[in-house]
């Protein structure tokens, strides 16, 4: 989308995917392309944390200089887990804000509390599909509509600048209705 | 004729998916991975699967190595790199696949290693079926591809024989 577009609903969510199965990336990242997002796929929690700066490189941006708007990562990896990862990125002043959602094949609900209470934006069952992609994507967008809404300075979904006060300044994102929504997705599609 | 041609193949190649559904083979994601292929991503469902096809014989290979160590078998890894198939199964809609996976787990979380033996060779049998239709429903819609081409010639440019 253009940069000249003053309209955030018109922007693209740029939506980083972190899953150690090079056949979920695949699909994870057609998903989004599909749904109109910019996609950033790596198969570790590591190399999530390295793109966003958070591994004591310097940069607080990606590599290619793209705000991050939302995580989607594996439960289940090898090394670091998606869990772990999420506690990371919580306890980063930098990068908290950013909406994390959880992915796994398996719907076990001692993990699944574990992550909302984390932080976690939404628990999904795999195989994620389109509609759940569409549905996150209105969330994050609605998000940043909300925030304009409350009168906060209009945030573009990509701020180029590598510091940003925004980002600071802005509350975090509906966490009552994070959890809401998410409670409502975690506990759908019993699979099998 | 070749038109023709394109129908048939068309028509056979629905009866093997509805095959395959029927027996449990593949399920609903896999009508999902279809749905995301179009013209920007003509070759999505091929692409994904012969991925599949590569990180499950290595997953296979795996498995069987651990087994065949007679002392000492590592149930642990063998979790892990089950956990590993039945989620990349899952995604492709390999669902009789992922079941085995899953009694095969069963047994190795006892660490029932004959048990253990019985479910790789099921899963090795499930696993070759699975490859052969999908090769098989990847082949024919090649061939339909191509039949429907050679039906709607370009009008005004000389036809290339070739």
């Amino acid at each position: 989308m253009g940069s000249d577009c003053s309209s955030v609903v018109a922007e693209e969510l740029h939506v980083l995917a972190v899953d150690d199965s090079l056949v979920d990336r695949k699909v994870i990242e057609r998903l989004l392309k599909i749904s109109s997002c910019k996609v950033t796929a790596v198969e570790s929690g590591r190399r999530a944390l390295q793109y966003l700066g958070l591994d004591g490189e310097k940069s607080s941006v990606g590599f290619d200089g793209l705000k991050v708007n939302l995580i989607m990562t594996d439960y289940s990896m090898p090394g670091m887990t998606g869990y772990e990862l999420l506690k990371k990125i919580k306890s980063s002043s930098n990068l908290r804000e950013i909406p994390v959602v959880i992915m796994s094949s398996e719907k076990v609900l001692a993990r699944i509390d574990r992550c909302l209470e984390e932080g976690a934006q939404e628990f999904l069952v795999k195989p994620v599909n389109l509609s759940d992609v569409k549905r996150l994507r209105d969330i994050i967008l609605q998000g940043y509509e909300n925030d304009e809404d409350k009168g906060y300075q209009k945030r573009k979904l990509q701020d180029l600048s590598p510091t940003s006060s925004l980002a600071r300044d802005l509350t975090p994102l509906k966490s009552a209705s994070a959890s809401a929504s998410a409670q409502q997705s975690c506990l759908k599609r019993p699979r099998l | 004729m070749l038109g023709f041609g394109a129908e048939r193949l068309r028509a056979y190649m629905n009866r093997l998916l509805a095959l395959l559904f029927h027996q449990g083979v593949l399920d609903e994601q896999f009508l999902q991975l279809q749905q995301l292929q179009d013209e920007s991503s003509p070759n999505f469902v091929s692409e994904v699967v012969n991925i599949y096809f590569h990180e499950s014989e290595k997953l296979l290979r795996n498995l069987r190595g651990l087994l065949l160590d007679r002392e000492f078998s590592d149930f642990k890894k063998m979790g892990s790199h089950l956990n590993q198939f039945m989620g990349s199964s899952s995604s492709i809609g390999a669902q009789r696949v992922r079941n085995v996976c899953v009694a095969f787990r069963a047994a190795s979380e006892q660490s029932n290693r004959a048990g253990c033996m019985r479910a790789l060779e099921l899963l090795e049998c499930e696993y070759c079926y699975l490859k052969n239709k999908l090769h098989e429903l990847f082949q024919i819609e090649q061939q339909r591809i191509l039949a429907a081409a050679v039906r709607y010639p370009p009008v005004q440019h000389p036809i290339n024989n070739p």
